[in-house]
């Protein structure tokens, strides 16, 4: 299985400074499977993710992905890069859908850094896009940085 | 308008199964012992949360119609460790009505979820933009 990996990125307040980025991760082409395991993890059955005929008779070509398993990998991403402990936040709208065979890459930028109560603090600005250059959602996160 | 609260057990069974499902590669969120939940994790309180509990979970839901606009997770610390015991509570937000960009009426229900432990400390909160559209969704996930 691939996973989000991260290594050799910047991770310390001396190295995220605004701009500053992980190399991104491009991950496998979408499958039903993929779904489908997300799906029994986190209890959203919602059958237009992998019912092809409910989702032909909602109007759709097919099923398409569950927002929240890209959002799930996000998290994985930039987990691996500043650490499972240290996030605070991550928020993202949806925007394109995402559909079985789309090869989707994550990415991740600091915005700003700032020190609030003696922590250092910073905040990414974060991306999933498309193969065709569509972006499937985005949003922000929030990290810690241990001194 | 907020639901009954409920009780939700931060399992390392389900912190792994849910960890692998989102790709998770940090070794501290697939550990034997406590691992740590990874940041979209408390979607799996579905499992814990009845009708009474949710506000947008109704029968009559029509699901070929619904969108998932946006989610934000806020940790007033670390995320939640498996052991750990929580007491969450969900309350609509908001409720608003927009014209989508293909025509169209779509109803939007912001919730947002408290996260608090067995001392009572608020640990997590989790809002979630869901949109019933009048159209079959071309945007969104």
């Amino acid at each position: 299985m691939t996973t989000a990996t991260s290594t050799g990125n910047p991770t310390s307040w001396d190295e995220l400074t605004v701009g500053a980025a992980a190399a991104p991760f491009v991950d496998q082409p979408l499958t039903v499977t993929d779904f489908v395991r997300y799906q029994g993890a986190s209890g959203d059955m919602n059958p237009i993710h992998h019912d092809d005929g409910f989702a032909r008779a909602a109007g759709f070509p097919g099923p398409f992905a569950v927002g929240m398993l890209q959002m799930g990998v996000l998290g994985s991403y930039v987990t691996a890069w500043l650490g499972a402990e240290n996030v605070r936040k991550l928020a993202v709208q949806f925007r394109e859908q995402a559909w079985p065979g789309d090869v989707l890459t994550y990415a991740g930028t600091v915005a700003a850094r700032r020190e609030e109560n003696g922590a250092h603090l910073v905040d990414l600005d974060v991306i999933v896009t498309r193969q065709t250059g569509g972006t499937h959602l985005k949003g922000t996160a929030t990290f810690v940085v241990p001194a | 308008m907020a639901a009954k609260p409920f009780t939700m057990d931060v399992e390392a069974g389900k912190v792994r199964e849910f960890a692998k499902a989102v790709k998770a590669s940090n070794p501290e969120q697939l550990a034997d012992d406590r691992p740590i939940s990874t940041p979209t994790f408390l979607m799996a309180s579905a499992f814990w949360q009845g009708p009474d509990n949710a506000p947008t979970m109704r029968s009559d839901l029509d699901l070929s119609r619904l969108l998932h606009g946006g989610q934000e997770f806020i940790f007033h610390g670390p995320p939640p460790r498996a052991g750990t015991r929580l007491t969450g509570q969900t309350r609509t937000d908001r409720t608003y009505t927009k014209e989508g960009r293909r025509g169209g009426a779509m109803t939007f229900t912001e919730t947002v979820t408290e996260y608090r432990d067995e001392a009572g400390t608020l640990v997590a909160e989790a809002r979630s933009t869901l949109i019933i559209t009048s159209q079959p969704p071309a945007e969104g996930a």
